[in-house]
């Protein structure tokens, strides 16, 4: 049986389910009830209120509810996921039991710090591994996502160069950068300076040498770029910045491809983040909730955001007395439980994050080699931990990024990234990770060619794909044109 | 996308390189050409300035939307806006389905000379076939 | 004989044990290598230039085994046994088994943001009705997928505001938490174009507005009710006072139980409506995750920040579900982006979204009620012993008192017993020297009261 099937895609017993609202009636409910015992208390008729209109629903309503829709995703868990710039690896269950501890979920975050030295003792030590993971000197782990990570390193940078009286306006990035980047520096008031990519991929030296003036507050960068390229002038570049005054922002996006081979410190790097549900294997939950720390060089330490936990003795304490940091950047002191996963992922990885790397960059290369003859792959080199493609050998049967990204689905895997970066036009961009098996990935390598040969036989079953999800393509325009954004409307 | 043969350049408007129309008389009226409305794709929402909006040459005065992208509008002329085409807030297809009819964008109020520095439809083509498009 | 392990090790020279997160086999290895052209692992990174290699091996415990993990983190999760009699912006509630358990479903956990509709109409039609359970609570037309927290969403708010009314001032009042309020200051240190106005607390422990006047042309006002001190505010007057100055209300809040028993934001003319959702069956977690909720008036859409999804139909004319409007969003928008917003806090919006379809409206008021009656039963007993009220405003589960003297003393005492009795306003307001925040939720009962007073008693 097994050896019948090449893909894992199969049209399967999908059910239909109703939205929420429509399987409820009143009196029905999924919990105990809670009573007080006390005699009632009125509020003010003014202010009282009849409370949110929610469906009444009993608890196996709710069970299949939800089990149903779960049967329209696809996860990590599901099959091979390979999203360029996502890093969709693994996640490990013993970080969702350890998440999980009764002591971590009841944690009221104002408790006294000697009623939370293990909390305080973790938050500590994940500092501590993440500032040692990338070569920096000390870290924060408020903000709360990588996006986030972004916007407390800029504001660090900005708070840097007010408080030595700087005052610069605008920020060099690359032209394969996020979009969170430019969108980051514009929410700290810096406009963007827009680095045109190399003729090998990466910046070159000349390149932002030019650029580099005054004005320039520092530099956004994403190493290896999203093209899976390592920007090998870098080096060159952070020291002149440095030397004109400037700062380096690095976007950790892309840091499992460098683990334990990389050393931020000696490239010139001021402030990193993570995202931790990328390199340190926390779940991304369909839309985080992620975590993303930051780890800092000694230019920018003293504007961590506060208040910072500190190791006095054998005791953990808050410190707030932190006169130059940025200040809080979270209503509490971050994504606790997601930190909890990640602080449990470096301790089951310990130096091996270094070959979780090796094995991520050895999987794009193995994937970019095996395809390359069937996908246009713009720059032919060595790639780090993904590898771009573009349809243009498609391109004339008028199969685009799109539908090839369709067909997909239908064989059984997740599509890749798709039209990003854009300095590449229609990029197909496939990341890994270290986790796939050799069969997986080998199974992804021939659901890709697969593709490409349905592209040369019959190009319209592309363009009709996926046809074996629960629901076929789906009409983005319309929703767009007329937003119907709640079951109330429309 | 449409083959360079296919779009539809009527003679009654002026281009603009930025793809841009301007009707040839009063009123003056301003769209996108057929080759813009069919790069761009579907359109969702066209953002269009209030009316007594100064317009400057080149300078940007609204925005195209489609799901996945926005396109700034250029001004092709100076003038003032008189009137902007409220159909597009409930239709903004109309751009796509009738560029250079229902789905004019906004009325100008110019000077007839501005129209000097546009192309006619012979140029604008001869412009897209340089800019080697298809 | 070798072990696995040593063979591999030896082979890579860079194991040590068995990844049970790796799978490749030192056969595989040599293979993949051989098919990507490399002679060594280091050569896949010939691309690094010697400047910017790391030196020295990575200097990190492990790796442990799980079960030595699991001894470790247990060991360290020791905060969840105490008795706290405080909110200030994080409460104890109880959640059913099923929300967690479902939660748990990895297809909903494991997955990405939804990308590609047709691989995640789960987690769409999740968040759609997450987006419109929630917009019911806060009677705003549109909700969008969630921020990071409330804190976060305070202050997106506040520059959603500045976008929508092209007015950069800000007033704030002063009983918004002051951990919100600081947020809010670290999003707008760089912005110079900017009054941040700071609106006191009147006698009666409610926001005084009347120097929102001052302020020539304020964005937004923003309140929060029940406010710190745990005071219901009178939101309409607020949302009548920043109207007529052309700005918006901002209201947030840090317990949606209160809206199970008070007119909704919306109803009282809010403009936007932030919170956090750490409530609706999320644990308290020592901070975090919370969930950011952030719900607005629909004309006000174009502006907000972070994902939404919306209802559409497939190319067979099925109803399905679109993440939308995304042209507001910095994958596309870049610099002029609302906000760089991306990943947000997905997976605490389908767990609160299951709380929400676990516990339903009569529940959700029913457990309201509750929190009310046990907060006015400890607040009754307090009053009893020797409390003096801060205010005489209404409450729901949280409120201030003046503690009488000796109070610090014995509140120090019971944290041996593992009780936290309240919190010291004066951290935060100096104002406030002697006065005390207390709160209770359903997870205590009127015994564990009646023990507690008994405690602060003697």
């Amino acid at each position: 049986m097994s050896g019948e099937f090449k893909t894992p895609g199969q049209s399967g017993l999908i059910l239909n389910e109703k939205l929420l609202w429509e399987s409820g009636r009143k009196g029905r409910s999924a919990m105990s009830p809670v009573v007080s015992g006390l005699p009632p208390v009125s509020l003010p008729p003014d202010l009282a209120g009849d409370g949110p209109d929610w469906p009444d629903l009993s608890e196996q309503q709710v069970a299949r509810h939800y089990t149903r829709l779960s049967t329209w995703n696809f996860g990590v868990d599901t099959g091979t996921y390979p999203l360029g710039s996502c890093t969709m690896k693994y996640n490990p269950k013993i970080n969702e039991e350890m998440a999980n501890l009764p002591g971590f979920v009841k944690a009221h975050p104002l408790l006294p710090a000697e009623a939370v030295q293990g909390e305080l003792r973790l938050m500590y030590e994940l500092e501590q591994f993440l500032a040692e993971i990338v070569g920096l000197k000390a870290a924060s782990l408020q903000p709360g996502a990588g996006a986030h990570g972004e916007l407390c390193g800029m504001l660090m940078i900005a708070a840097c160069h007010r408080h030595h009286g700087q005052n610069r306006s605008k920020v060099l990035m690359p032209d394969t950068a996020h979009g969170t980047n430019p969108a980051t520096a514009a929410m700290c008031g810096y406009s963007e300076v827009k680095v045109p990519l190399g003729p090998k991929g990466f910046m070159e030296y000349a390149t932002v040498e030019k650029l580099m003036t005054d004005e320039v507050a520092g530099l956004m960068v994403t190493n290896p770029n999203t093209l899976g390229l390592f920007e090998s002038e870098l080096h060159r570049i952070t020291e002149m910045i440095h030397q004109r005054g400037g700062l380096v922002y690095g976007d950790g996006a892309n840091l499992n491809a460098i683990m334990g081979r990389v050393d931020l410190g000696r490239l010139g790097v001021d402030v990193v983040h993570y995202n931790v549900h990328k390199t340190l294997s926390t779940p991304h939950g369909g839309g985080g909730p992620g975590a993303g720390p930051v780890a800092v060089g000694d230019r920018l330490l003293p504007y961590l955001p506060g208040p910072r936990v500190v190791k006095n003795g054998d005791r953990y304490e808050w410190k707030e007395d932190l006169p130059l940091s940025i200040g809080r950047l979270h209503g509490f002191h971050g994504q606790f439980r997601v930190l909890v996963r990640a602080y449990a992922y470096i301790l089951s990885m310990g130096p091996e994050l270094k070959t979780a790397s090796d094995l991520a960059v050895l999987n794009a290369n193995y994937i970019k080699e095996k395809l390359k003859d069937v996908y246009d792959l713009p720059f032919d080199q060595p790639c780090m931990h993904e590898c771009v493609f573009t349809n243009a050998k498609q391109a004339a049967a008028r199969v685009s990024t799109l539908d090839i990204a369709k067909g997909l689905i239908d064989l059984g895997f997740h599509p890749p990234t798709i039209y990003f970066p854009l300095v590449v036009d229609s990029a197909i961009m496939i990341e890994p990770t270290e986790t796939e098996s050799k069969e997986d990935l080998d199974a992804f390598i021939a659901a890709m060619r697969q593709v490409a040969e349905e592209v040369r036989q019959n190009p319209e079953t592309l363009h009709q794909a996926p046809a074996r999800t629960f629901r076929s393509r789906l009409d983005e325009t319309s929703a767009a044109r007329r937003p119907i954004l709640t079951g109330d409307m429309g | 996308m449409k083959e360079l043969n296919e779009l539809n350049l009527p003679s009654s408007v002026r281009y603009h390189d930025d793809h841009e129309w301007v009707s040839v008389s009063a009123p003056y009226r301003l769209g996108i050409s057929d080759f813009a409305q069919d790069a761009l794709g579907d359109l969702t929402f066209v953002e269009m300035p209030e009316v007594g909006t100064r317009l400057t040459r080149g300078e940007e005065f609204g925005t195209l939307e489609s799901t996945k992208s926005v396109s700034p509008l250029l001004s092709p002329v100076n003038g003032t806006v008189k009137a902007v085409n409220e159909e597009l807030n409930d239709n903004p297809g109309l751009v796509n389905s009738d560029p250079y009819g229902a789905g004019w964008i906004i009325e100008i109020e110019m000077n007839p000379g501005e129209l000097d520095g546009l192309m006619d439809a012979a140029a604008y083509k001869a412009h897209l076939e340089s800019e080697g498009g298809h | 004989m070798l072990g696995p392990s040593e063979i591999r090790g030896n082979l890579l020279n860079n194991w040590s044990v068995i990844m049970r997160y790796l799978p490749h086999t030192s056969d595989d290895v040599k293979e993949m290598l051989s098919a990507a052209g490399a002679g060594s692992l280091d050569d896949l990174f010939a691309s690094v230039p010697p400047e910017s290699r790391r030196l020295s091996p990575l200097n990190l415990p492990g790796p442990l085994t799980e079960w030595d993990l699991r001894a470790r983190l247990e060991n360290m999760a020791d905060g969840g046994d105490w008795q706290v009699f405080v909110g200030a912006g994080s409460y104890a509630h109880q959640v059913p088994a099923l929300v967690p358990y479902l939660a748990g479903r990895s297809e909903f956990l494991t997955a990405y943001t939804p990308y590609q509709p047709e691989m995640s109409q789960g987690t769409l039609q999740a968040v759609f009705e997450f987006q419109t359970l929630v917009s019911r609570l806060t009677g705003l037309q549109v909700t969008n997928a969630s921020m990071y927290d409330g804190a976060t969403a305070l202050a997106e708010a506040s520059l959603m505001a500045q976008r929508v009314t092209k007015r950069s001032s800000l007033a704030v009042s002063e009983l918004v938490h002051p951990h919100w309020r600081e947020v809010l200051s670290t999003y707008l240190a760089p912005r110079k174009d900017l009054e941040l106005l700071l609106l006191p607390a009147d006698a009666e422990g409610r926001t005084d507005y009347s120097a929102l006047a001052s302020l020539e042309k304020p964005a937004a006002l923003l309140v929060q009710s029940p406010n710190f001190l745990g005071v219901i505010e009178d939101l309409s007057r607020a949302a009548e006072a920043v109207h007529q100055a052309g700005g918006l209300l901002v209201a947030g809040f840090s317990e949606p139980f209160a809206y199970g028993l008070l007119k909704s934001p919306g109803a009282q003319g809010a403009d936007i409506a932030v919170g956090d959702g750490q409530s609706l069956g999320l644990g308290q977690g020592f901070g975090g995750p919370g969930l950011g909720l952030m719900s607005a008036k629909n004309d006000l859409v174009r502006q907000m920040p972070g994902r939404l999804v919306g209802r559409t139909v497939d190319k067979n004319g099925r109803p399905g579900f679109v993440l939308t409007l995304s042209t507001r969003e910095q994958h596309i928008r870049r610099s002029k982006a609302v906000s760089n917003i991306c990943s947000n806090a997905g997976h605490c919006a389908l767990t609160a979204a299951m709380f929400m379809a676990a516990i339903g409206g009569t529940g959700f008021r029913g457990m309201a009620r509750a929190n009310l009656e046990l907060a006015e039963y400890l607040k009754a007993g307090l009053l009893k012993i020797g409390f003096k009220p801060l205010s005489p405003a209404p409450t729901f589960n949280e409120f201030a008192l003046t503690a009488p003297a000796g109070f610090a003393q014995k509140h120090e005492e019971l944290k041996k017993s593992k009780i936290l009795a309240g919190l010291p306003l004066s951290r935060w307001y100096a104002k406030f020297n002697g006065a005390w925040l207390f709160g209770v939720t359903e997870t205590r009962t009127r015994a564990d009261i009646d023990a507690f007073l008994a405690e602060v008693k003697s």
